[in-house]
Protein backbone atom coordinates (compact mmCIF):
# COMPACT_ATOMS: atom_id res chain seq x y z
CA UNK A 1 0.00 0.00 0.00
CA UNK A 2 3.05 2.09 1.01
CA UNK A 3 4.48 1.38 -2.09
CA UNK A 4 1.51 2.01 -4.40
CA UNK A 5 1.86 5.37 -2.53
CA UNK A 6 4.67 6.01 -3.46
CA UNK A 7 4.71 4.33 -7.06
CA UNK A 8 1.88 7.24 -7.29
CA UNK A 9 3.96 9.72 -6.45
CA UNK A 10 7.01 9.35 -8.78
CA UNK A 11 4.57 9.14 -11.52
CA UNK A 12 2.66 12.67 -10.24
CA UNK A 13 6.30 13.92 -10.44
CA UNK A 14 7.23 12.59 -13.52
CA UNK A 15 6.78 15.22 -15.20
CA UNK A 16 8.26 18.07 -13.41
CA UNK A 17 11.52 15.69 -13.63
CA UNK A 18 11.54 16.14 -17.06
CA UNK A 19 10.83 19.51 -17.24
CA UNK A 20 13.48 20.22 -14.63
CA UNK A 21 16.37 17.95 -16.33
CA UNK A 22 15.62 19.27 -19.75
CA UNK A 23 16.57 23.09 -18.04
CA UNK A 24 19.58 21.35 -16.52
CA UNK A 25 20.26 19.74 -19.81
CA UNK A 26 20.81 23.36 -21.11
CA UNK A 27 23.57 23.88 -18.82
CA UNK A 28 25.21 19.94 -19.45
CA UNK A 29 25.06 21.37 -23.15
CA UNK A 30 27.10 24.27 -22.10
CA UNK A 31 29.59 22.16 -19.92
CA UNK A 32 29.80 19.89 -22.69
CA UNK A 33 31.67 22.45 -25.01
CA UNK A 34 34.25 22.94 -22.22
CA UNK A 35 34.52 19.74 -21.27
CA UNK A 36 34.22 17.57 -24.28
CA UNK A 37 35.14 19.91 -26.49
CA UNK A 38 37.85 21.87 -24.82
CA UNK A 39 38.37 19.50 -22.73
CA UNK A 40 39.02 22.09 -19.70
CA UNK A 41 37.41 21.40 -15.92
CA UNK A 42 35.24 24.67 -15.74
CA UNK A 43 33.99 24.54 -12.00
CA UNK A 44 33.02 28.53 -13.50
CA UNK A 45 29.31 27.11 -13.73
CA UNK A 46 28.71 26.43 -10.43
CA UNK A 47 28.80 30.38 -9.86
CA UNK A 48 27.83 31.36 -13.56
CA UNK A 49 24.47 29.45 -13.23
CA UNK A 50 23.46 31.38 -9.78
CA UNK A 51 24.17 34.52 -12.26
CA UNK A 52 21.79 34.12 -14.41
CA UNK A 53 19.26 33.07 -12.56
CA UNK A 54 19.86 36.16 -10.31
CA UNK A 55 20.61 38.19 -13.09
CA UNK A 56 16.79 37.11 -14.89
CA UNK A 57 15.58 37.84 -11.46
CA UNK A 58 16.90 41.29 -10.81
CA UNK A 59 15.73 41.97 -14.45
CA UNK A 60 12.16 41.25 -14.07
CA UNK A 61 11.97 42.57 -11.03
CA UNK A 62 13.02 46.15 -12.28
CA UNK A 63 10.03 45.48 -14.81
CA UNK A 64 12.01 44.35 -17.55
CA UNK A 65 10.68 41.66 -20.22
CA UNK A 66 11.12 38.16 -20.19
CA UNK A 67 12.74 37.64 -23.25
CA UNK A 68 15.78 40.88 -22.24
CA UNK A 69 15.94 39.63 -19.14
CA UNK A 70 17.35 36.22 -20.74
CA UNK A 71 19.31 37.84 -22.50
CA UNK A 72 21.37 39.83 -19.95
CA UNK A 73 21.30 36.34 -18.03
CA UNK A 74 23.05 35.14 -20.99
CA UNK A 75 25.35 37.83 -21.82
CA UNK A 76 26.60 38.09 -17.81
CA UNK A 77 27.42 34.28 -17.86
CA UNK A 78 29.88 34.85 -21.09
CA UNK A 79 31.05 37.61 -19.26
CA UNK A 80 31.80 35.21 -16.26
CA UNK A 81 33.62 32.69 -18.91
CA UNK A 82 35.31 35.69 -20.25
CA UNK A 83 36.92 36.03 -16.41
CA UNK A 84 37.87 32.62 -16.50
CA UNK A 85 39.32 32.46 -20.31
CA UNK A 86 41.44 35.90 -19.02
CA UNK A 87 42.57 34.55 -16.09
CA UNK A 88 43.81 30.93 -17.47
CA UNK A 89 44.86 32.03 -20.92
CA UNK A 90 46.75 35.82 -20.37
CA UNK A 91 47.39 35.16 -16.44
CA UNK A 92 48.54 31.55 -17.01
CA UNK A 93 46.73 30.03 -14.44
CA UNK A 94 45.58 26.26 -14.98
CA UNK A 95 42.50 26.36 -15.90
CA UNK A 96 40.82 24.17 -13.13
CA UNK A 97 41.92 26.94 -10.67
CA UNK A 98 41.23 29.95 -12.93
CA UNK A 99 37.28 28.52 -12.50
CA UNK A 100 37.64 28.21 -8.92
CA UNK A 101 38.38 31.82 -8.80
CA UNK A 102 35.94 33.12 -11.15
CA UNK A 103 33.25 30.70 -8.83
CA UNK A 104 34.13 32.49 -5.40
CA UNK A 105 34.38 35.97 -6.91
CA UNK A 106 31.00 35.09 -8.56
CA UNK A 107 28.93 34.30 -5.24
CA UNK A 108 29.85 37.79 -4.09
CA UNK A 109 28.29 39.09 -7.37
CA UNK A 110 25.34 37.36 -7.41
CA UNK A 111 24.33 38.49 -3.94
CA UNK A 112 24.78 41.70 -5.01
CA UNK A 113 22.72 41.09 -8.28
CA UNK A 114 19.93 39.92 -5.89
CA UNK A 115 20.24 42.71 -3.40
CA UNK A 116 22.53 41.07 -0.74
CA UNK A 117 19.79 38.57 0.00
CA UNK A 118 20.13 34.96 -1.10
CA UNK A 119 16.82 34.83 -2.76
CA UNK A 120 15.22 36.79 -4.97
CA UNK A 121 11.27 35.66 -6.14
CA UNK A 122 10.09 35.98 -9.41
CA UNK A 123 6.85 34.84 -9.06
CA UNK A 124 4.80 33.42 -12.10
CA UNK A 125 1.32 35.43 -10.64
CA UNK A 126 3.53 38.58 -10.71
CA UNK A 127 6.31 38.00 -13.79
CA UNK A 128 5.39 36.93 -17.39
CA UNK A 129 7.74 34.06 -17.40
CA UNK A 130 8.66 31.42 -19.63
CA UNK A 131 8.69 28.60 -17.50
CA UNK A 132 7.02 27.51 -13.93
CA UNK A 133 6.37 24.92 -12.08
CA UNK A 134 2.79 25.51 -11.90
CA UNK A 135 2.09 25.61 -15.21
CA UNK A 136 2.65 22.13 -15.41
CA UNK A 137 -0.59 22.09 -13.02
CA UNK A 138 -2.61 25.04 -14.85
CA UNK A 139 -2.13 22.69 -18.35
CA UNK A 140 -3.09 19.79 -16.83
CA UNK A 141 -6.49 21.23 -15.33
CA UNK A 142 -7.14 22.89 -18.81
CA UNK A 143 -6.41 26.81 -17.23
CA UNK A 144 -3.37 27.44 -19.61
CA UNK A 145 -3.25 26.26 -23.20
CA UNK A 146 -1.24 23.09 -24.28
CA UNK A 147 1.85 25.05 -25.33
CA UNK A 148 2.83 26.67 -21.75
CA UNK A 149 3.42 23.31 -20.73
CA UNK A 150 7.10 23.48 -19.47
CA UNK A 151 8.11 20.37 -21.58
CA UNK A 152 6.99 21.85 -24.42
CA UNK A 153 8.55 25.24 -23.77
CA UNK A 154 12.21 23.84 -22.54
CA UNK A 155 12.01 21.17 -24.97
CA UNK A 156 11.92 23.77 -27.91
CA UNK A 157 13.86 26.02 -26.45
CA UNK A 158 16.80 22.88 -26.41
CA UNK A 159 16.26 22.58 -29.54
CA UNK A 160 16.87 25.55 -30.78
CA UNK A 161 20.11 25.86 -28.76
CA UNK A 162 20.65 22.46 -30.46
CA UNK A 163 20.36 23.81 -34.02
CA UNK A 164 22.25 27.14 -33.55
CA UNK A 165 25.32 25.02 -31.73
CA UNK A 166 25.35 22.24 -34.48
CA UNK A 167 25.37 24.87 -37.06
CA UNK A 168 28.35 27.15 -35.11
CA UNK A 169 30.65 23.71 -34.19
CA UNK A 170 30.18 23.28 -38.33
CA UNK A 171 31.73 26.94 -38.85
CA UNK A 172 35.43 27.62 -39.90
CA UNK A 173 35.49 29.25 -35.94
CA UNK A 174 33.72 26.22 -34.49
CA UNK A 175 35.74 24.03 -36.24
CA UNK A 176 38.81 25.62 -35.18
CA UNK A 177 37.35 25.44 -31.33
CA UNK A 178 36.95 21.32 -31.73
CA UNK A 179 40.29 21.62 -32.92
CA UNK A 180 41.75 23.57 -30.47
CA UNK A 181 40.56 20.86 -28.05
CA UNK A 182 41.30 17.90 -29.99
CA UNK A 183 45.04 18.80 -30.50
CA UNK A 184 46.39 22.34 -29.06
CA UNK A 185 49.72 21.20 -31.29
CA UNK A 186 48.14 21.01 -34.36
CA UNK A 187 45.47 24.02 -34.01
CA UNK A 188 48.78 26.45 -33.49
CA UNK A 189 50.94 24.36 -36.09
CA UNK A 190 47.31 25.15 -38.52
CA UNK A 191 47.54 28.74 -37.83
CA UNK A 192 44.77 28.87 -35.53
CA UNK A 193 45.06 31.09 -32.07
CA UNK A 194 43.72 28.73 -29.14
CA UNK A 195 43.78 31.21 -26.21
CA UNK A 196 41.04 32.96 -28.06
CA UNK A 197 39.34 29.91 -28.83
CA UNK A 198 39.39 29.05 -25.10
CA UNK A 199 38.01 32.19 -24.25
CA UNK A 200 35.27 31.90 -26.75
CA UNK A 201 34.41 28.38 -25.51
CA UNK A 202 34.43 29.42 -22.05
CA UNK A 203 32.25 32.42 -22.58
CA UNK A 204 29.48 30.46 -24.71
CA UNK A 205 29.72 27.16 -22.68
CA UNK A 206 28.92 29.54 -19.75
CA UNK A 207 26.20 31.95 -21.30
CA UNK A 208 24.38 28.86 -21.35
CA UNK A 209 24.73 27.45 -18.17
CA UNK A 210 23.47 31.49 -16.76
CA UNK A 211 20.58 30.76 -19.39
CA UNK A 212 19.91 27.35 -17.93
CA UNK A 213 20.02 29.13 -14.68
CA UNK A 214 17.54 31.89 -15.88
CA UNK A 215 15.18 28.97 -16.61
CA UNK A 216 15.48 27.63 -13.43
CA UNK A 217 15.04 30.06 -11.95
CA UNK A 218 11.79 31.00 -13.20
CA UNK A 219 10.73 27.42 -12.90
CA UNK A 220 11.27 27.41 -9.27
CA UNK A 221 9.93 31.10 -8.83
CA UNK A 222 13.01 32.53 -7.21
CA UNK A 223 16.87 32.51 -7.58
CA UNK A 224 18.69 30.85 -4.82
CA UNK A 225 22.38 31.59 -3.75
CA UNK A 226 22.97 28.29 -4.09
CA UNK A 227 21.07 27.42 -6.78
CA UNK A 228 23.85 26.22 -8.65
CA UNK A 229 25.91 24.23 -5.94
CA UNK A 230 27.10 21.01 -7.83
CA UNK A 231 25.63 21.71 -11.09
CA UNK A 232 29.14 20.77 -12.42
CA UNK A 233 28.07 17.22 -10.76
CA UNK A 234 24.55 17.15 -12.44
CA UNK A 235 26.42 18.63 -15.38
CA UNK A 236 28.98 15.75 -15.74
CA UNK A 237 25.99 13.18 -15.46
CA UNK A 238 23.78 14.47 -17.78
CA UNK A 239 27.11 14.10 -20.31
CA UNK A 240 27.85 10.98 -19.57
CA UNK A 241 24.54 8.88 -18.31
CA UNK A 242 24.12 10.62 -22.35
CA UNK A 243 27.21 8.93 -23.97
CA UNK A 244 26.49 5.81 -22.42
CA UNK A 245 23.35 5.65 -23.27
CA UNK A 246 23.04 6.79 -26.96
CA UNK A 247 26.83 6.68 -27.46
CA UNK A 248 26.60 3.73 -29.67
CA UNK A 249 23.81 5.23 -31.63
CA UNK A 250 24.15 9.20 -31.87
CA UNK A 251 27.43 9.75 -33.42
CA UNK A 252 26.19 13.02 -35.26
CA UNK A 253 26.90 16.21 -32.98
CA UNK A 254 23.61 17.56 -33.19
CA UNK A 255 22.53 14.15 -32.10
CA UNK A 256 25.72 13.95 -29.52
CA UNK A 257 24.26 17.07 -27.77
CA UNK A 258 20.33 15.36 -27.94
CA UNK A 259 21.98 12.62 -25.80
CA UNK A 260 22.80 15.05 -23.28
CA UNK A 261 19.81 16.95 -23.02
CA UNK A 262 18.06 12.91 -22.68
CA UNK A 263 21.10 12.45 -19.89
CA UNK A 264 20.04 15.22 -17.73
CA UNK A 265 16.45 13.82 -17.76
CA UNK A 266 17.34 10.43 -16.45
CA UNK A 267 19.12 11.67 -13.99
CA UNK A 268 16.65 13.84 -12.97
CA UNK A 269 14.24 10.68 -13.19
CA UNK A 270 16.42 8.58 -11.22
CA UNK A 271 16.90 11.29 -8.66
CA UNK A 272 13.15 11.66 -8.60
CA UNK A 273 12.71 7.49 -8.36
CA UNK A 274 15.30 7.31 -5.57
CA UNK A 275 13.43 10.54 -3.54
CA UNK A 276 9.62 9.30 -3.68
CA UNK A 277 9.79 5.34 -4.11
CA UNK A 278 12.67 4.59 -1.69
CA UNK A 279 11.48 7.62 0.80
CA UNK A 280 14.85 8.95 0.82
CA UNK A 281 15.77 12.02 2.45
CA UNK A 282 16.65 14.87 -0.05
CA UNK A 283 19.48 15.88 2.00
CA UNK A 284 21.00 12.74 0.87
CA UNK A 285 20.94 13.15 -2.99
CA UNK A 286 24.18 15.23 -3.05
CA UNK A 287 26.23 12.25 -1.88
CA UNK A 288 24.53 9.77 -3.67
CA UNK A 289 25.03 12.16 -6.86
CA UNK A 290 28.60 12.66 -6.48
CA UNK A 291 29.40 9.02 -5.92
CA UNK A 292 27.55 8.09 -9.27
CA UNK A 293 29.56 10.47 -11.21
CA UNK A 294 32.80 9.18 -9.58
CA UNK A 295 31.33 5.54 -10.52
CA UNK A 296 30.22 6.69 -14.08
CA UNK A 297 34.01 8.51 -14.49
CA UNK A 298 36.09 5.59 -13.61
CA UNK A 299 34.20 2.71 -15.74
CA UNK A 300 35.67 4.20 -18.67
CA UNK A 301 39.05 4.57 -17.30
CA UNK A 302 38.64 0.59 -16.41
CA UNK A 303 37.70 -0.45 -19.60
CA UNK A 304 40.19 1.78 -21.48
CA UNK A 305 42.85 0.17 -18.46
CA UNK A 306 42.01 -3.64 -20.10
CA UNK A 307 42.09 -2.79 -23.32
CA UNK A 308 45.54 -1.64 -23.00
CA UNK A 309 46.79 -5.02 -20.39
CA UNK A 310 45.21 -7.05 -23.54
CA UNK A 311 47.34 -5.21 -26.90
CA UNK A 312 50.27 -5.54 -24.09
CA UNK A 313 50.01 -9.25 -23.39
CA UNK A 314 49.43 -9.65 -27.15
CA UNK A 315 52.44 -7.51 -28.18
CA UNK A 316 54.42 -9.55 -25.73
CA UNK A 317 53.34 -13.05 -27.18
CA UNK A 318 54.05 -11.66 -30.26
CA UNK A 319 57.84 -10.53 -29.65
CA UNK B 1 63.84 32.39 -47.77
CA UNK B 2 64.62 31.68 -43.95
CA UNK B 3 67.60 33.59 -42.32
CA UNK B 4 68.51 32.86 -38.77
CA UNK B 5 71.26 35.31 -37.55
CA UNK B 6 73.30 34.82 -34.05
CA UNK B 7 70.16 32.76 -32.19
CA UNK B 8 70.47 32.02 -28.73
CA UNK B 9 68.36 29.91 -26.38
CA UNK B 10 69.04 28.71 -22.91
CA UNK B 11 66.31 26.28 -20.88
CA UNK B 12 65.69 26.49 -17.70
CA UNK B 13 68.40 29.46 -17.00
CA UNK B 14 69.35 29.93 -13.60
CA UNK B 15 68.40 26.51 -12.34
CA UNK B 16 70.84 23.41 -12.40
CA UNK B 17 69.11 22.17 -15.62
CA UNK B 18 70.50 25.09 -17.69
CA UNK B 19 70.83 24.16 -21.54
CA UNK B 20 72.30 26.49 -23.79
CA UNK B 21 70.21 24.64 -26.69
CA UNK B 22 70.90 26.97 -29.30
CA UNK B 23 74.70 28.85 -29.55
CA UNK B 24 75.18 31.86 -32.08
CA UNK B 25 73.22 29.43 -34.68
CA UNK B 26 73.43 31.18 -38.34
CA UNK B 27 71.84 29.96 -40.72
CA UNK B 28 70.49 31.53 -44.11
CA UNK B 29 68.74 29.14 -46.82
CA UNK B 30 67.77 29.99 -50.42
CA UNK B 31 64.39 29.81 -51.79
CA UNK B 32 64.13 26.02 -52.79
CA UNK B 33 66.71 25.11 -50.94
CA UNK B 34 65.93 21.33 -49.47
CA UNK B 35 68.17 21.16 -46.39
CA UNK B 36 68.17 17.73 -44.62
CA UNK B 37 69.94 18.29 -40.89
CA UNK B 38 71.92 15.78 -39.10
CA UNK B 39 73.16 16.04 -35.70
CA UNK B 40 73.59 13.98 -32.72
CA UNK B 41 70.74 13.64 -29.61
CA UNK B 42 70.74 17.03 -27.97
CA UNK B 43 72.08 18.82 -30.68
CA UNK B 44 70.09 21.40 -31.11
CA UNK B 45 67.68 20.27 -34.02
CA UNK B 46 64.69 20.25 -32.78
CA UNK B 47 65.24 23.49 -30.77
CA UNK B 48 66.15 25.23 -34.24
CA UNK B 49 62.83 23.73 -35.87
CA UNK B 50 60.59 24.94 -32.62
CA UNK B 51 62.39 28.02 -32.86
CA UNK B 52 61.36 29.35 -35.79
CA UNK B 53 57.90 27.66 -35.65
CA UNK B 54 57.86 30.00 -32.58
CA UNK B 55 56.97 27.24 -30.35
CA UNK B 56 58.78 29.59 -27.50
CA UNK B 57 60.48 32.55 -28.03
CA UNK B 58 64.45 33.27 -28.72
CA UNK B 59 66.81 34.79 -26.20
CA UNK B 60 68.44 36.67 -29.02
CA UNK B 61 68.94 36.70 -32.52
CA UNK B 62 66.30 37.68 -35.12
CA UNK B 63 64.46 34.92 -37.03
CA UNK B 64 63.80 36.04 -40.81
CA UNK B 65 61.05 34.09 -43.19
CA UNK B 66 61.16 35.33 -46.67
CA UNK B 67 62.23 38.65 -45.42
CA UNK B 68 60.01 39.39 -42.51
CA UNK B 69 61.06 39.51 -39.49
CA UNK B 70 58.76 37.00 -37.05
CA UNK B 71 61.14 36.80 -34.16
CA UNK B 72 58.48 38.50 -32.10
CA UNK B 73 55.00 36.78 -33.29
CA UNK B 74 53.55 33.93 -31.58
CA UNK B 75 53.59 30.63 -33.34
CA UNK B 76 49.50 30.55 -34.57
CA UNK B 77 50.62 33.91 -36.52
CA UNK B 78 54.07 32.45 -37.68
CA UNK B 79 51.99 28.98 -39.32
CA UNK B 80 51.01 31.42 -42.06
CA UNK B 81 53.95 30.88 -43.68
CA UNK B 82 55.28 27.40 -42.37
CA UNK B 83 54.09 23.91 -42.46
CA UNK B 84 55.03 21.45 -40.21
CA UNK B 85 55.00 17.67 -39.62
CA UNK B 86 56.58 16.28 -36.19
CA UNK B 87 58.23 13.24 -34.95
CA UNK B 88 55.21 11.77 -33.14
CA UNK B 89 52.19 10.82 -35.38
CA UNK B 90 49.80 12.07 -32.65
CA UNK B 91 50.93 15.65 -33.06
CA UNK B 92 49.87 16.96 -36.36
CA UNK B 93 46.28 15.44 -36.70
CA UNK B 94 43.19 16.05 -34.73
CA UNK B 95 42.18 12.24 -33.44
CA UNK B 96 38.66 13.14 -32.81
CA UNK B 97 37.91 15.13 -36.22
CA UNK B 98 37.62 13.03 -39.54
CA UNK B 99 40.33 13.28 -42.17
CA UNK B 100 38.40 15.89 -44.58
CA UNK B 101 37.87 18.22 -41.44
CA UNK B 102 41.79 17.67 -40.43
CA UNK B 103 42.03 18.73 -43.99
CA UNK B 104 39.80 21.75 -44.10
CA UNK B 105 41.49 23.29 -41.31
CA UNK B 106 44.47 23.12 -42.35
CA UNK B 107 43.36 24.75 -45.73
CA UNK B 108 42.28 27.45 -43.61
CA UNK B 109 45.91 28.06 -41.92
CA UNK B 110 47.01 31.81 -42.00
CA UNK B 111 43.31 32.89 -42.95
CA UNK B 112 40.66 34.47 -40.46
CA UNK B 113 38.44 31.42 -39.31
CA UNK B 114 34.53 32.79 -40.39
CA UNK B 115 31.13 31.77 -39.60
CA UNK B 116 31.17 30.68 -43.18
CA UNK B 117 31.03 26.64 -43.63
CA UNK B 118 33.92 24.88 -42.32
CA UNK B 119 34.77 22.87 -45.46
CA UNK B 120 32.46 22.93 -48.80
CA UNK B 121 31.82 20.31 -51.60
CA UNK B 122 34.01 21.90 -53.86
CA UNK B 123 36.65 21.24 -51.25
CA UNK B 124 35.98 17.59 -50.83
CA UNK B 125 36.61 17.23 -54.26
CA UNK B 126 39.76 18.73 -54.25
CA UNK B 127 40.65 16.83 -51.07
CA UNK B 128 39.99 13.49 -52.66
CA UNK B 129 42.09 14.26 -55.63
CA UNK B 130 45.06 14.92 -53.16
CA UNK B 131 44.69 12.18 -51.06
CA UNK B 132 44.69 9.63 -54.35
CA UNK B 133 48.27 10.93 -54.69
CA UNK B 134 49.63 9.43 -51.02
CA UNK B 135 47.97 6.60 -52.80
CA UNK B 136 46.92 4.90 -49.43
CA UNK B 137 43.60 4.23 -49.91
CA UNK B 138 42.57 7.52 -47.38
CA UNK B 139 40.42 9.40 -50.55
CA UNK B 140 38.05 6.42 -49.51
CA UNK B 141 37.91 7.21 -46.05
CA UNK B 142 37.49 10.65 -46.11
CA UNK B 143 34.85 11.08 -42.90
CA UNK B 144 36.59 8.85 -40.95
CA UNK B 145 38.22 9.89 -37.67
CA UNK B 146 41.74 10.34 -37.64
CA UNK B 147 42.73 8.42 -34.54
CA UNK B 148 41.52 4.94 -36.24
CA UNK B 149 44.65 5.63 -38.58
CA UNK B 150 48.08 3.92 -38.46
CA UNK B 151 50.94 6.12 -37.71
CA UNK B 152 52.43 6.35 -41.44
CA UNK B 153 48.96 7.38 -42.46
CA UNK B 154 48.72 10.15 -39.86
CA UNK B 155 52.42 11.75 -41.22
CA UNK B 156 51.53 11.14 -44.94
CA UNK B 157 47.71 13.00 -44.08
CA UNK B 158 50.11 15.86 -41.75
CA UNK B 159 52.55 15.86 -44.77
CA UNK B 160 49.45 16.55 -47.12
CA UNK B 161 47.62 19.15 -44.51
CA UNK B 162 51.47 20.87 -44.33
CA UNK B 163 51.67 21.78 -47.61
CA UNK B 164 48.21 22.16 -48.61
CA UNK B 165 48.13 26.11 -48.24
CA UNK B 166 52.07 26.06 -49.97
CA UNK B 167 54.27 27.56 -47.13
CA UNK B 168 57.03 29.74 -47.75
CA UNK B 169 59.00 27.10 -45.68
CA UNK B 170 58.46 23.30 -44.73
CA UNK B 171 59.74 21.84 -41.00
CA UNK B 172 59.87 18.45 -40.70
CA UNK B 173 61.40 16.96 -37.78
CA UNK B 174 62.31 13.53 -37.93
CA UNK B 175 58.70 12.65 -39.22
CA UNK B 176 59.65 8.87 -40.46
CA UNK B 177 61.15 8.04 -37.48
CA UNK B 178 58.26 6.93 -35.28
CA UNK B 179 57.12 4.24 -38.45
CA UNK B 180 58.58 0.78 -39.61
CA UNK B 181 61.08 0.91 -42.31
CA UNK B 182 58.90 0.16 -44.83
CA UNK B 183 56.05 3.04 -44.37
CA UNK B 184 59.03 5.06 -43.46
CA UNK B 185 60.21 4.81 -47.25
CA UNK B 186 57.45 5.26 -48.62
CA UNK B 187 56.49 8.72 -46.62
CA UNK B 188 59.71 9.75 -47.29
CA UNK B 189 59.01 9.47 -51.16
CA UNK B 190 56.05 11.58 -50.86
CA UNK B 191 58.17 13.92 -48.93
CA UNK B 192 60.44 14.22 -52.28
CA UNK B 193 57.50 14.42 -54.36
CA UNK B 194 55.56 17.28 -52.78
CA UNK B 195 58.71 19.04 -51.81
CA UNK B 196 60.04 18.79 -55.70
CA UNK B 197 56.79 19.31 -57.29
CA UNK B 198 56.50 23.10 -55.70
CA UNK B 199 59.68 23.52 -55.07
CA UNK B 200 59.21 24.21 -51.47
CA UNK B 201 61.89 25.53 -48.94
CA UNK B 202 62.39 22.70 -46.75
CA UNK B 203 64.12 21.95 -43.76
CA UNK B 204 64.38 18.08 -43.07
CA UNK B 205 65.35 16.68 -39.67
CA UNK B 206 66.67 12.90 -39.60
CA UNK B 207 68.91 10.59 -37.98
CA UNK B 208 69.63 8.53 -40.78
CA UNK B 209 72.52 9.25 -42.45
CA UNK B 210 72.22 7.65 -45.85
CA UNK B 211 68.53 9.64 -46.30
CA UNK B 212 70.21 12.90 -45.37
CA UNK B 213 72.62 12.21 -48.37
CA UNK B 214 70.33 10.66 -50.30
CA UNK B 215 67.65 13.55 -50.02
CA UNK B 216 68.02 17.29 -51.16
CA UNK B 217 70.17 19.77 -51.89
CA UNK B 218 72.39 20.38 -49.02
CA UNK B 219 73.16 19.35 -45.78
CA UNK B 220 73.91 20.66 -42.36
CA UNK B 221 75.11 19.18 -39.51
CA UNK B 222 74.63 20.31 -35.99
CA UNK B 223 76.87 20.05 -33.25
CA UNK B 224 76.27 21.82 -29.73
CA UNK B 225 73.32 24.24 -30.91
CA UNK B 226 75.32 25.45 -34.24
CA UNK B 227 75.75 24.33 -37.65
CA UNK B 228 79.57 22.98 -37.86
CA UNK B 229 78.85 21.56 -40.98
CA UNK B 230 77.34 23.12 -44.47
CA UNK B 231 77.38 20.77 -47.81
CA UNK B 232 76.18 21.50 -50.94
CA UNK B 233 75.96 21.66 -54.86
CA UNK B 234 78.12 19.12 -56.23
CA UNK B 235 79.69 18.45 -53.44
CA UNK B 236 76.77 17.34 -51.23
CA UNK B 237 75.63 14.74 -54.65
CA UNK B 238 79.18 13.18 -54.28
CA UNK B 239 79.02 12.61 -50.48
CA UNK B 240 79.47 9.62 -48.52
CA UNK B 241 79.03 8.58 -44.75
CA UNK B 242 82.60 8.27 -44.90
CA UNK B 243 83.22 11.72 -46.02
CA UNK B 244 80.70 12.91 -43.75
CA UNK B 245 81.91 11.42 -40.73
CA UNK B 246 85.70 12.94 -41.25
CA UNK B 247 84.03 16.36 -42.04
CA UNK B 248 82.45 15.60 -38.74
CA UNK B 249 85.32 15.02 -36.85
CA UNK B 250 87.15 18.18 -38.58
CA UNK B 251 84.38 20.55 -37.66
CA UNK B 252 84.28 19.40 -33.58
CA UNK B 253 87.64 18.78 -33.45
CA UNK B 254 87.22 15.28 -32.06
CA UNK B 255 86.53 11.65 -33.62
CA UNK B 256 85.39 10.30 -31.01
CA UNK B 257 81.80 11.83 -31.31
CA UNK B 258 81.51 10.37 -34.76
CA UNK B 259 80.85 7.15 -33.18
CA UNK B 260 78.05 9.01 -31.22
CA UNK B 261 76.77 10.27 -34.36
CA UNK B 262 76.68 6.53 -35.68
CA UNK B 263 75.06 5.58 -32.77
CA UNK B 264 72.64 8.45 -32.64
N1 LIG C 1 61.51 22.46 -23.67
C1 LIG C 1 62.72 22.18 -23.19
N2 LIG C 1 63.02 22.40 -21.90
C2 LIG C 1 64.25 22.14 -21.43
N3 LIG C 1 65.25 21.66 -22.15
C3 LIG C 1 65.03 21.41 -23.44
C4 LIG C 1 63.76 21.66 -24.03
N4 LIG C 1 63.83 21.33 -25.34
C5 LIG C 1 65.08 20.89 -25.55
N5 LIG C 1 65.81 20.94 -24.42
C6 LIG C 1 67.23 20.58 -24.30
O1 LIG C 1 67.93 21.26 -25.29
C7 LIG C 1 68.93 20.42 -25.88
C8 LIG C 1 68.71 20.33 -27.35
O2 LIG C 1 67.53 19.55 -27.58
P1 LIG C 1 66.91 19.24 -29.00
O3 LIG C 1 65.63 18.59 -28.75
O4 LIG C 1 66.93 20.45 -29.82
O5 LIG C 1 67.94 18.19 -29.58
P2 LIG C 1 67.90 17.40 -30.92
O6 LIG C 1 69.08 17.79 -31.70
O7 LIG C 1 66.58 17.54 -31.57
O8 LIG C 1 68.10 15.94 -30.39
P3 LIG C 1 67.38 14.57 -30.79
O9 LIG C 1 68.17 14.05 -31.91
O10 LIG C 1 67.52 13.74 -29.57
O11 LIG C 1 65.97 14.88 -31.13
C9 LIG C 1 68.82 19.10 -25.15
O12 LIG C 1 69.79 19.06 -24.15
C10 LIG C 1 67.46 19.11 -24.54
O13 LIG C 1 67.43 18.38 -23.34
MG1 LIG D 1 64.84 16.28 -31.87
Amino acid sequence: MDFLDNLNGFVNALPGAVAEGLIWGIMAIGLFITYKLLEISDLTVDGSFCTGGAVCAAMMTAGFNVWFAMLMAFLSGMAAGWVTGFLHTKCKIPAILASILTQLGLWTVNMAVMGMRSTMAILAVNNDVMVAMVFLEEVALGMKPFFYHPILTVGLFSAVIIGLLYWFFGTERGASIRATGANVHMARAQGINTDFNKVLGLMLANGLVALSGSLLAQYKGSAEINMGRGAIVIGLAAIIIGEVTFGKLFKNFALRLVAVSLGAIIYYIVIQMVISLIDVDAQYMKLFSAAVVAVFLTVPNLQKGKARHKKERKEVQNA
Amino acid sequence: MLELSHVWKTFNAGTVNEKVALQNLNLKLEPGDFVTVIGGNGAGKSTMLNAVAGVFPVDEGSILIDGQDVSALPEYKRAKLIGRVFQDPMMGTAATMQIEENLALAARRGKPRTLRSGITAAERAEYREKLKILDLGLEDRMTSKVGLLSGGQRQALTLLMATLQQPKLLLLDEHTAALDPKTAAKVLEATKKIVESSNLTTLMITHNMRDAIAYGNRLIMMYDGHVVVDVRGEEKKALTVERLLDLFSQASGSDEVSDKLILS
